[in-house]
């Protein structure tokens, strides 16, 4: 249950970027959630809708993009979705790859006023 | 965050960069750390777009506006273990966080490790309740600090910090973070270590790396422990070794039981490596 703990993070980091820009109110937060990051997206949900009310986010719609796991090839230099979290390469088998995206928890944008 | 601390590394020796590229019509972000400040030299060019405190400068917001963030949310533990490691560096320790499921023996370990008298270490030990744990270190005459979490499952970046201003490090080799017992959220936390050792003790299952991906993903050693159980359980250690590789193809790999001695001495020449390598 660390999702209680990044909400806690999150509402830290918006209330930043709030005050960065002069905001009285945040109106909606947008994140994306790589789908390796090791995070329930419902728990996510949950703490956020329970922590948010005594902070500048009390009134945000909270709006979660999940990333899927995106590898990079070493050997043939294909970019690929992963359907399972077996790191191999869909176009040419070799295990050589990177993971480029979907280990991630990102705030990407905030609507406020 | 040192002001209160004493310690005697400065925020200002690293910086946090955070920067989106594209490439192939794919966009993608990520964030670095730098110890110290030094340009860029990325093989592939991309765009910068630094986000520091200079987000915009208006005066007073009276509409209503989206503005573009791109920060991981963990952002501030991951600015905190730069600084944990830095610390460690400072002091020529390589520093392991020891990471698995309640009871794989994790503290067992440290005990066979410190009999073997070959490295000086000392051990932060995270639970949610008790000294137990580092009462067992220090019996067998390491030093060790005890971090009771009370109810959270993982230890951070700060509880460590904190932990390191009284933990006397000054002429160890390594020190163990001893992370609270749990297959799943220590995952997603850079507590400031070199090295991520995962433990899967015989009696726990086969299956555990398949079904905590987040977890042997991240893993940079996989001990699969109490091995002398292998005949009385139905563990396939080709299996476990399979499933842990399809996550993490480079993942090195040492059987050991730290009752009976076995794998503890390719544990002490892998410690040795990495410390040196340091």
């Amino acid at each position: 249950m660390h999702e209680f703990s990044i909400v806690n993070a999150l509402l830290e980091l918006c209330e930043k970027n709030a005050r960065q820009n002069r905001a009285t109110k945040i109106t909606k937060v947008e994140i994306k959630v790589g789908k390796l990051s090791g995070v329930e997206i419902h728990f996510l949900e949950t703490a956020f809708e329970t922590f948010k009310e005594q902070t500048i986010c009390h009134d945000a719609k909270l709006v979660v993009h999940v990333q899927d796991v995106v590898v990079r090839c070493e050997t043939c230099h294909q970019e690929s979705t992963l359907e399972n979290y077996e790191l191999i390469c869909p176009a040419c088998q070799s295990r050589d790859v990177s993971i480029i995206d979907g280990e991630e928890m990102l705030l990407m944008r905030l609507e406020m006023e | 965050m040192c002001k209160d601390c004493g310690c005697s590394i400065t925020p200002t020796q690293w910086s946090a960069h955070e920067h989106t590229h594209s490439h192939d019509g794919h966009e993608h972000t990520h964030s670095h750390t730098h110890d110290d400040h030094h340009d860029h030299d990325h093989p592939h060019a991309h765009d910068h777009e630094h986000k520091h405190e200079h987000l915009h400068a208006n005066p007073q917001l009276n509409d209503a506006k989206t503005i573009s963030v791109i920060t991981k949310i963990l952002d501030a533990n991951d600015t905190q273990a730069a600084h944990n490691r830095a610390h460690f560096e400072e002091h020529g320790i390589l520093a392991i966080n020891l990471m698995s499921s309640p009871g794989s023996g994790k503290t067992t370990l440290l005990e066979a490790t410190i009999d073997a008298k070959e490295i000086k270490l000392g051990v932060i030990e995270g639970d949610l309740e008790t000294n137990q744990d580092a009462d067992r270190i220090v019996a067998k005459g390491a030093p060790a600090y005890q971090i009771t979490t009370g109810q959270a499952c993982h230890l951070d970046a700060f509880m460590v910090h904190d932990a390191l201003h009284h933990l006397p490090v000054e002429g160890l080799d390594v020190v163990f973070i001893e992370n609270v017992g749990n297959l799943v959220c220590p995952a997603s936390y850079d507590v400031g270590s070199h090295l991520n050792v995962v433990l899967l003790s015989v009696p726990e299952g086969d299956d555990k790396p398949a079904k905590y991906p987040v977890m042997f993903k991240n893993a940079d050693l996989f001990l699969i422990t109490k091995c002398d159980l292998l005949p009385y359980f139905d563990f396939s250690i080709e299996k476990a070794i399979r499933e842990a590789r399809k996550l993490n193809p480079k993942v090195d790999v040492i059987e050991i039981d730290s009752k009976s001695g076995k794998g503890i001495d390719q544990w002490i020449a892998y410690l040795k490596m990495k410390k040196a390598l340091r």
